[in-house]
C-alpha cells in the first residue's frame, strides 16, 4: 500500500542534494565556480552548499575559467575531488584547452598513472531566446573527444543519482544539466523539472540509457529536453494507435549501444532527436551505430531531428523553427509509418 | 568663457552638453526597456516570455563611462562592448530604431532578429558587442591594429566590466597592444560586482588601472562615477592613442542601479545599497553642474530631455510596429554572399 507521499524535488535541488551528501561523506570533495557561493549557482545547482560547508569548500571564483578549471585538474591530480561549474557550456571556448588537452588526456598520457577524479558541471540548452552564445548544448563537441565521461540526465532522480556517481568516479566526468530541467522559478514551469527524489544517497550508473516508455512500432532516442518532447509525442502518437518506445540516452559517453539496438530489434524503426547541431552529432552517431550493428533490422530509413546547421537565433520565431519539438517528432514518426 | 570653463579650462561645455543629452537618452532608453521587458512576464515571471525575451542586462547608472569616452570619438573609431551594451551603443550613435528592433527580435533589427540584446552589430559606426565576458577586448586590439596598418589615427576602445579584467583575454590583449604600441583603450566599468561576486572577492588589486604598469601602459582612475572626470581621463587616453603613444586602461567607479539582469533577486547585496547609489545619480550631478555654470537654463535642459524621449519613443514604436522575420530566415546568413 503506497500511502506515503512521494518526496518531490526540482532538478537543481536534486543535484545540490547529491553534492551535499558526497561532501559530507568525503572531505576531499569541494566545489568551485562563478556565483556558486551565496548565489547558489545561477541555475541553482549549488544552493545551500555555502551555508552548509562554508567558503573553504565552496569557492566563488573570478571570471577566470582557464585558471579555475585548470586548478581543478591540478587539485584532482593531488587526490582531491573537485566539482567545477562552467556556468553555461557555451563558455567552454575560453577554457577548452584545459578540458580536452589536459582533463581528458592526462589519465591516458600517464598510462593510467594519474587519475583525475573530477566533475565539470555545466548548464546547457536553449528555447528561451538567449541567443547564439547562451543556448547551445554542445553534447557532441564534448562526447566526440575521448577521455571524458559525458552525461546529461533528464530527470531529478537521475540528476541526483548520476551526480553522486560522477563525484565517486575516478575519471573526469562532464555533467551537463539542462537549464529548463532545473525547475527554476524564472523559466518555463515544466512538470518534468520536478520529480520523485529519495532523501537517502543513491547512485545511477553513468553508462546506461533508460527506456522511459515501451512500445513496439518505433524507437525514439532523445536526451534531456528531447526525451521529454519524445514522451509528449509518444502520448499523442498512442492516440493514433502508434506505440513508440522512448529511450532516454542519459550518457553520451560511454554510449549504451545495447539498449538502443535491442529496442530497434523490437520496433524496426528509429528516430533520433537532438537539441544539438545536426552534422557530426549525436543523431549521426546513433544512426551509424544502428547501421553498423542492426541495419537489417530496419524497416525504414533512420530519421534524424536536430538543429539544422545554424547558430541558435535570438528571435523566438527563428529559434522555434530550428529547435526540434513534439510536433516535429509526431510528424516525422507519422511520415515514417505512412512510408512503410 | 562660462563659469565652468573658468574653473576647468580644458573642458568644453558644449561637449558636456552632448554628454548630458546622451546620458539622458540612455537613462530613458533603459527605463523603457525595464517596462518592455516586464511585459508578458506577469503574473509569473518567465525569462522566455513577452516581446523582449531572454537575458536583459541594463546599464542604468553607468552612463558616464559611455558618454565621457564617446564624446571624444568619431564614427571612424571602433568600440567593442560586453553583455551590458546599450549605453555604449547609444553614445556611439548606433541606429536606435534598428537596435531596438533587434532587441524585439524583429526583421528590421540590426541583425534581422538573429542576434538580440547581447549581440548588436552596427558596422556603420563601428560598434559591436557580445555575450562572452572579455571577448571584445582582442577584437578591439585587432581594430587598433587595422587602423595602424591603414595609417589612420583612429582608435579602438574596449568597454568591459571589472569582472572581465580577471579573464585571460584582458591580460593577453594588454600585453599584445603594448608590445605593438596599438591605439587601444580599455575602459573598465567597476560596478562592484560580477553578477553576485563582489570585486573585493574576485580581484587581487584594488583597481585595474594599477595593472597598467605590469604591461607598461598608461592607467587612469575615475572615482565617484564622475562624468567630468571621465571626460578628462578619456580625452587624455584618446589623444595618447591617436598620437601613437600606445594603450591606456581607464577604470571608472560606476553604479549598477539594477540587478545583474532583470529578474535578479539581488540577495547578495544590502537593501540600502541601491538607494544610496541612486542618491549619487551622475545625471543629476552633471545637470546641476551645467546649471551652475550658467551655460544652460532649466527650460533648455527640459527641451533636451523632451527631444531624447521622443527619439527613444520613436525607436520603440518602430520596433513594435516591425514584423517578425519569417521562420525559414533562420537558415540564412550562415555564410554571406
Ligand atoms: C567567459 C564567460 N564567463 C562567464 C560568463 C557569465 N557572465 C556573464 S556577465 C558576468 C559578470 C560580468 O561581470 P562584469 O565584467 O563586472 O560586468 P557587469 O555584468 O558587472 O557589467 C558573468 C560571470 C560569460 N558570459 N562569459
Ligand atoms: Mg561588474
Amino acid at each position: 500500500m503506497e500511502t506515503a507521499k512521494k518526496r518531490m524535488l526540482t532538478g537543481n535541488k536534486a543535484m545540490a542534494e547529491a553534492i551535499a551528501q558526497e561532501m559530507e561523506n568525503d572531505k576531499n570533495v569541494f566545489v568551485l565556480g562563478e556565483d556558486i557561493g551565496k548565489y547558489g549557482g545561477i541555475f541553482g545547482s549549488t544552493q545551500g552548499l555555502m551555508e552548509k560547508f562554508g567558503p573553504e569548500r565552496v569557492l566563488d571564483t573570478p571570471i577566470s575559467e582557464t585558471a579555475f578549471i585548470g586548478a581543478a585538474i591540478g587539485a584532482a591530480a593531488e587526490g582531491m575531488r573537485p566539482i567545477a561549474e562552467l556556468m553555461f557550456v557555451d563558455f567552454f571556448g575560453v577554457c577548452m584547452d584545459q578540458i580536452y588537452n589536459h582533463m581528458a588526456k592526462i589519465p591516458y598520457m600517464s598510462g593510467g598513472n594519474v587519475r583525475l577524479p573530477m566533475v565539470l558541471m555545466t548548464g546547457v540548452g536553449g528555447g528561451y531566446s538567449d541567443a547564439a552564445q547562451h543556448s547551445q548544448t554542445l553534447y557532441a563537441t564534448f562526447a566526440h573527444m575521448p577521455g571524458m565521461k559525458v552525461v546529461a540526465p533528464s530527470t531529478p532522480y537521475d540528476l541526483k543519482g548520476m551526480m553522486a556517481s560522477a563525484i565517486r568516479d575516478d575519471n573526469p566526468v562532464v555533467f551537463m544539466f539542462h537549464k529548463s530541467l532545473q525547475g527554476l522559478g524564472w523559466m518555463d514551469q515544466l512538470d518534468y523539472a520536478v520529480g520523485h527524489v529519495p532523501e537517502e544517497s543513491y547512485t545511477v550508473p553513468l553508462d546506461k540509457a533508460n527506456v522511459m516508455r515501451e512500445g513496439k512500432d518505433v524507437t525514439i532516442v532523445g536526451i534531456q529536453m528531447m526525451t521529454h518532447y519524445a514522451m509528449e509525442a509518444a502520448e499523442r502518437l498512442a492516440q493514433d494507435g502508434i506505440e513508440a518506445e522512448v529511450i532516454d540516452l542519459r550518457s553520451l559517453a560511454p554510449i549504451d549501444k545495447d539498449t538502443i539496438i535491442n529496442s530497434v530489434k523490437k520496433t524496426h524503426r528509429l528516430v533520433v532527436v537532438d537539441e544539438d547541431y545536426r552534422s557530426y552529432g549525436m543523431t549521426a552517431e546513433i544512426a551509424a551505430i544502428v547501421s553498423e550493428e542492426a541495419l537489417y533490422e530496419l524497416e525504414s530509413p533512420i530519421k534524424r531531428l536536430a538543429i539544422p546547421d545554424v547558430p541558435i537565433p535570438y528571435s523566438h520565431v527563428l529559434e522555434d523553427f530550428v529547435l526540434p519539438g513534439p510536433d516535429k517528432i509526431v510528424e516525422t514518426v507519422k511520415q515514417m509509418m505512412d512510408e512503410a | 568663457m562660462t563659469k565652468f570653463e573658468e574653473k576647468q579650462p580644458s573642458v568644453s561645455v558644449d561637449k558636456l552638453m552632448w554628454m548630458y543629452e546622451q546620458m539622458a537618452k540612455i537613462r530613458y532608453y533603459e527605463d523603457q526597456m525595464v517596462e518592455a521587458y516586464t511585459e508578458g512576464k506577469s503574473p509569473v515571471f518567465n525569462i522566455g516570455e513577452g516581446p523582449v525575451p531572454g537575458e536583459m542586462h541594463l546599464a542604468t547608472g553607468q552612463e558616464p563611462a559611455a558618454a565621457g569616452m564617446m564624446v571624444h570619438l568619431t564614427k571612424d573609431d571602433t568600440v567593442t562592448a560586453p553583455h551590458r551594451p546599450h549605453h555604449h551603443a547609444i553614445a556611439k550613435g548606433v541606429d536606435l530604431k534598428k537596435m531596438t528592433a533587434e532587441i524585439f527580435g524583429k526583421e528590421s533589427g540590426l541583425g534581422k532578429g538573429k542576434g538580440g540584446h547581447m549581440h548588436l552589430f552596427d558596422p556603420e559606426v563601428k560598434f559591436s558587442c557580445g555575450g562572452i565576458v572579455a571577448a571584445g577586448i582582442p577584437h578591439a586590439v585587432g581594430a587598433a591594429m587595422a587602423n595602424k596598418m591603414k595609417g589612420k589615427d583612429w582608435v579602438a576602445v574596449a568597454f568591459i566590466g571589472e569582472g572581465a579584467a580577471n579573464a585571460g583575454a584582458f591580460h593577453e590583449s594588454l600585453n599584445l597592444a603594448a608590445l605593438w604600441n596599438l591605439p587601444l583603450i580599455i575602459v573598465v566599468e567597476d560596478n562592484s560586482y560580477g553578477i553576485s561576486v563582489p570585486k573585493t572577492a574576485s580581484t587581487s588589486v584594488e583597481s585595474n588601472d594599477l595593472r597598467a604598469s605590469a604591461y607598461g601602459v598608461a592607467g587612469a582612475y575615475v572615482k565617484d562615477n564622475d562624468p567630468v572626470a571621465m571626460y578628462k581621463a578619456s580625452e587624455e587616453a584618446v589623444n595618447r592613442a591617436r598620437n601613437g603613444q600606445g594603450p591606456t586602461i581607464i577604470e571608472i567607479e560606476t553604479f549598477r542601479f539594477l540587478g545583474h539582469f532583470q529578474g535578479d533577486p539581488e540577495l547578495y547585496r544590502d537593501k540600502e545599497e541601491v538607494p544610496g547609489l541612486r542618491a549619487r545619480d551622475p545625471i543629476m550631478k552633471l545637470r546641476q553642474q551645467l546649471l551652475d555654470a550658467e551655460h544652460v537654463n532649466e527650460p533648455e535642459l527640459e527641451e533636451i530631455e523632451t527631444r531624447v524621449k521622443q527619439e527613444v519613443d520613436e525607436a520603440y514604436q518602430f520596433a513594435r510596429d516591425s514584423n517578425y522575420p519569417k521562420p525559414e530566415a533562420a537558415l540564412d546568413d550562415v555564410f554571406t554572399s
